[in-house]
């Protein structure tokens, strides 16, 4: 038989861990149906045998008040597991029996794993393993799932315990006091005579949940028709509750569950050696990284080092992958025959796809340093210091992840960026900070800024350091807009655990970082490439006609009568160039651009900028090398632009004011496809494409509105 | 003794809960974490905008907003 086995607890219990040092690399990532909530699971074998571990989310409690806690109480109810590894944080032994006793309550084979006995005895304390097990009647064993301590007998004593136990559930009665209890008997025996959630959970347990309020539950009663019956027991005694105590009964229950895990270690469970409350390692360190003044300084300081070494570390193997690229683009260039076919795979197919594989490194370094500050403990503390200034417009304190990796320090990317907020579990606060995250300076706009700078201003650093400041101010105003409008609602409640610093494991920074990469390494095989196809096929058809081909043909004949050698190349040259910013006008794309020229023109945008746009949604890299060909200067190195920059000042169509025009357009505009796909994975396609209509509009009120004032009343 | 609401206690102050009003999700979730009448409970830090504060409880560090803090009542010794 396979035993399939949970693995439940807090976060930050080291849950995962375990599950890690348990079954190694070998993993399986996929989702519970309908919501975003990882499930993660892995075969190990224990005494011969083939044992399934599902990786359940962290939770403190099995109420139906998160997706998390939904999904992992559904998990259990539905799927019955054989066994349940319930692993515990036993430095805070207390709050995590409380997860342990809902087990007990639900009655499913239930095994307690001590986790962090280290810390436990370096904090002077012991528990007594075997009076736990007695009090509680469950099976308990000491680990330290960082090492790895421990894990074979956890393994082992559930193999045993879920064999014993046959898929047999005793649940654990634990009294609320006589009022609450004389309900709860009443409603049991109706839950047991209508047959509701029978085989599937116990009935008193039911009950209880009935009487806390829980929704999932409520409706399940409602449409089974005894929840009439069971509303009107729990009205009384909630009535009841409140004339007599002032509160209620949910209150009542938690309050009575935790006094039970008292008494349960308050019977020796827990000595403490060293009776002073000395101050822990964690406790110092958050002295000085927390303090009012140097917390602040120092949060800056390692972010911004943190982006500088991403960055200088990633660009290296970016390096290597794109010359690759061009390399593998020359070579097949090279073997293929000229015409559609080629320039399909060779700009298609290679450039697309290839570009958007170029992100890779970058995504490593930058999730592997995440998954540290994540690990580490940090991040909770940078979420505990900006709380309040994220609160202001409507986001949370661990927005600031996400929006510095975006490109809130000028250079980062929105891909990685959005992929960042999935750390929030707070679910309007998270696609709030999801839907502006793409307004920072990421590293593919940097390029416009310094093309644009160099042509009409001065100083390239402080229009620079406008355009990040800029990318800022709009998240906080759109995310605050969109907080009062469609997402609005209350704020999610900041009640979170500071845990202890920790040193990471190796082996959980790699599994972490490894999935992430592999997710859009996948997503660059499928959706990437089939875009990449589209928008190909955009700038290239339907091709220019044999006539304006033939013409382009005489003029170069033509030339080559009259000239020769280097000054031949350079006039041909300028022809090529001619006829490419002929047939980009005249293909689809440019025929959009075109159409769009009327309204655009309102921003000082002309057809050759809006196609250029429109190359941007691809990756905005695209922007500077389809402005080159639509001004038929030829090729644009994103780096190198000075001619192109040359160009546009002097032309006549092109002021200061287009120039921050565009600057604004370009910041704010749809987010470039890459992220699309990113965010309709994180969130839903529905607010996916929201972004692209949203953010365009935006954008273009803005720029038209600065373009028009600027034209009108400033020149 | 006094009885004051969480908001109103000071760093390094020591406290017992008495008292958490209301019912629902965010009231839920502060007894989840084990904020119960009867909990030990010390003020170990404030955010740099003095919102939110930290509180060691039961072996570790919780914090939460004002906003939150001013559904609970806690009983303490005089300090001041």
């Amino acid at each position: 038989m396979t035993i399939t086995a949970a693995l439940a607890g807090n976060p930050n219990a080291g849950k995962t861990t375990m599950f890690n040092s348990m079954t190694g690399a070998k993993q399986r990532v996929g989702n519970y149906p309908g919501v975003t909530v990882e499930k993660r699971e892995g075969t190990v074998t224990v005494n011969d045998n083939p044992m399934n571990i599902v990786d359940l989310p962290g939770t403190y409690s099995l109420t139906a008040y998160s997706p998390e806690e939904l999904v992992a109480r559904d998990f259990l109810i539905k799927e019955r597991p054989h066994i349940v590894m319930n692993v515990l944080d036993a430095t805070s032994l207390e709050r995590n029996l409380y997860l342990a006793v809902q087990l007990m309550e639900l009655g499913i084979p239930t095994i307690l794993a001590l986790n962090m006995m280290d810390a436990v005895k370096k904090q002077g304390k012991e528990i007594d393993r075997k009076k736990l097990s007695e009090l509680l009647n469950v099976p308990v064993i000491e680990t330290i799932a960082r090492s790895g301590k421990g894990k074979k007998e956890l393994l082992n004593e559930a193999y045993n315990y879920a064999k014993e136990k046959d898929g047999a559930w005793e649940p654990l009665h634990i009294s609320y006091g006589s009022d609450l209890d004389e309900a709860i008997d009443e409603m049991t025996e109706f839950i047991v005579e209508s047959g509701l959630l029978k085989n599937q959970c116990p009935a008193r347990w039911v009950a209880i949940k009935f009487l806390e309020e829980d929704e999932q539950i409520i409706d399940l009663a409602m449409e089974n028709g005894v929840g009439n019956k069971l509303t009107e027991i729990s009205d009384k005694v909630s009535k009841h509750c409140y004339d007599t105590f002032k509160t209620y009964p949910e209150a009542l229950i938690a309050d009575y569950r935790y006094g039970y895990i008292a008494s349960v270690v308050k019977q020796g469970v827990i000595k403490s050696n060293t009776p002073e409350n000395r101050i822990e390692f964690s406790d110092k360190i958050d002295k000085v990284l927390t303090h009012r003044f140097a917390g602040p300084v120092l949060m800056l300081a390692i972010l911004y080092s943190m982006f500088y070494l991403t960055f200088s570390l990633g660009e290296i193997p970016m390096g290597w992958l794109e010359s690759f690229f061009e390399w593998f683009a020359v070579t097949i260039g090279n073997i293929l025959p000229d015409g559609l076919v080629k320039s399909l795979i060779v700009d298609g197919i290679i450039g697309g796809v290839g570009g958007v594989l170029g992100f890779v490194p970058l995504i490593i370094v930058m999730f592997s340093m995440i998954t540290f500050l994540e690990d580490s403990g940090y991040m909770a503390r940078m979420a505990y210091m900006l709380d309040r200034v994220m609160r202001t417009f409507g986001l949370h304190g661990s927005s600031v992840m996400p929006f510095i990796v975006s490109g809130g320090i000028p250079g980062g990317c929105a891909v990685p960026g959005v992929m960042a907020a999935r750390t929030l579990r707070s679910e309007k606060e998270k696609l709030a900070t999801i839907l502006t995250a793409p307004f920072m300076s990421c590293g593919a706009k940097v390029p416009v800024v310094i093309l644009l700078a160099a042509a009409f201003f001065d100083n390239s650093a402080i229009v620079m350091f406008w355009t990040t400041l800029g990318g800022w101010v709009a998240a906080f105003i759109v995310a605050r807009i969109l907080r009062s409008t469609i997402i609005r609602g209350e704020a999610t409640p900041f009640v979170m655990e500071l845990p202890p610093y920790r040193m990471p494991t190796l082996l959980g920074v790699f599994i972490h970082t490894w999935e992430r990469a592999w997710q859009y390494i996948k997503k660059a095989g499928t959706v990437i490439l089939a875009i990449s196809v589209i928008i190909w096929a955009a700038m290239t058809f339907p091709g220019l006609p044999q006539d304006d081909i033939k013409s382009f043909e005489d003029q170069r004949v033509t030339l080559k009568l009259s000239y020769q050698g280097k000054i031949l190349d350079e006039k041909i040259l300028e022809i090529n160039n001619l006829e490419n910013q002929a047939a980009l006008r005249y293909s689809i794309a440019g025929k959009i651009g075109s159409s769009f020229e009327p309204l655009t023109k309102l921003a000082g945008f002309d057809w050759r900028t809006n196609i250029a746009l429109l190359g941007g949604f691809a990756a905005k890299e695209v922007i500077v090398s389809s402005l080159g060909t639509s001004y038929a200067i030829g090729e644009v190195d994103a780096e190198e632009s000075s001619g192109l920059s040359m160009k546009l000042k002097n032309d006549p169509s092109w002021n200061k004011f287009t120039a921050i025009a565009l600057l604004i357009f370009v910041l704010l505009y749809a987010p470039c496809f890459v992220t699309v796909v990113v965010m309709a994975k994180e969130a839903s396609w529905k607010w996916a494409l929201f972004s692209i209509v949203f953010n365009t509009t935006f954008a273009f009120t803005i720029s038209a509105s600065v373009y028009q004032i600027g034209t009108k009343f400033l020149m | 003794m006094a009885i004051i609401k969480l908001r109103e206690m000071k760093l390094n102050q020591e406290g017992i809960i008495r008292e958490i009003e209301g019912k629902g999700d965010l009231t839920r979730k502060i007894r989840d974490m084990g904020i119960v009448p009867g909990t030990e409970i010390t003020v170990i830090g404030r955010a740099p905008l003095k919102d939110p504060v930290a509180l060691r409880l039961k072996g570790f560090t919780l914090t939460l907003r004002n906003k939150e803090a001013d559904f609970i009542t806690v009983e303490t010794e005089e300090k001041k």
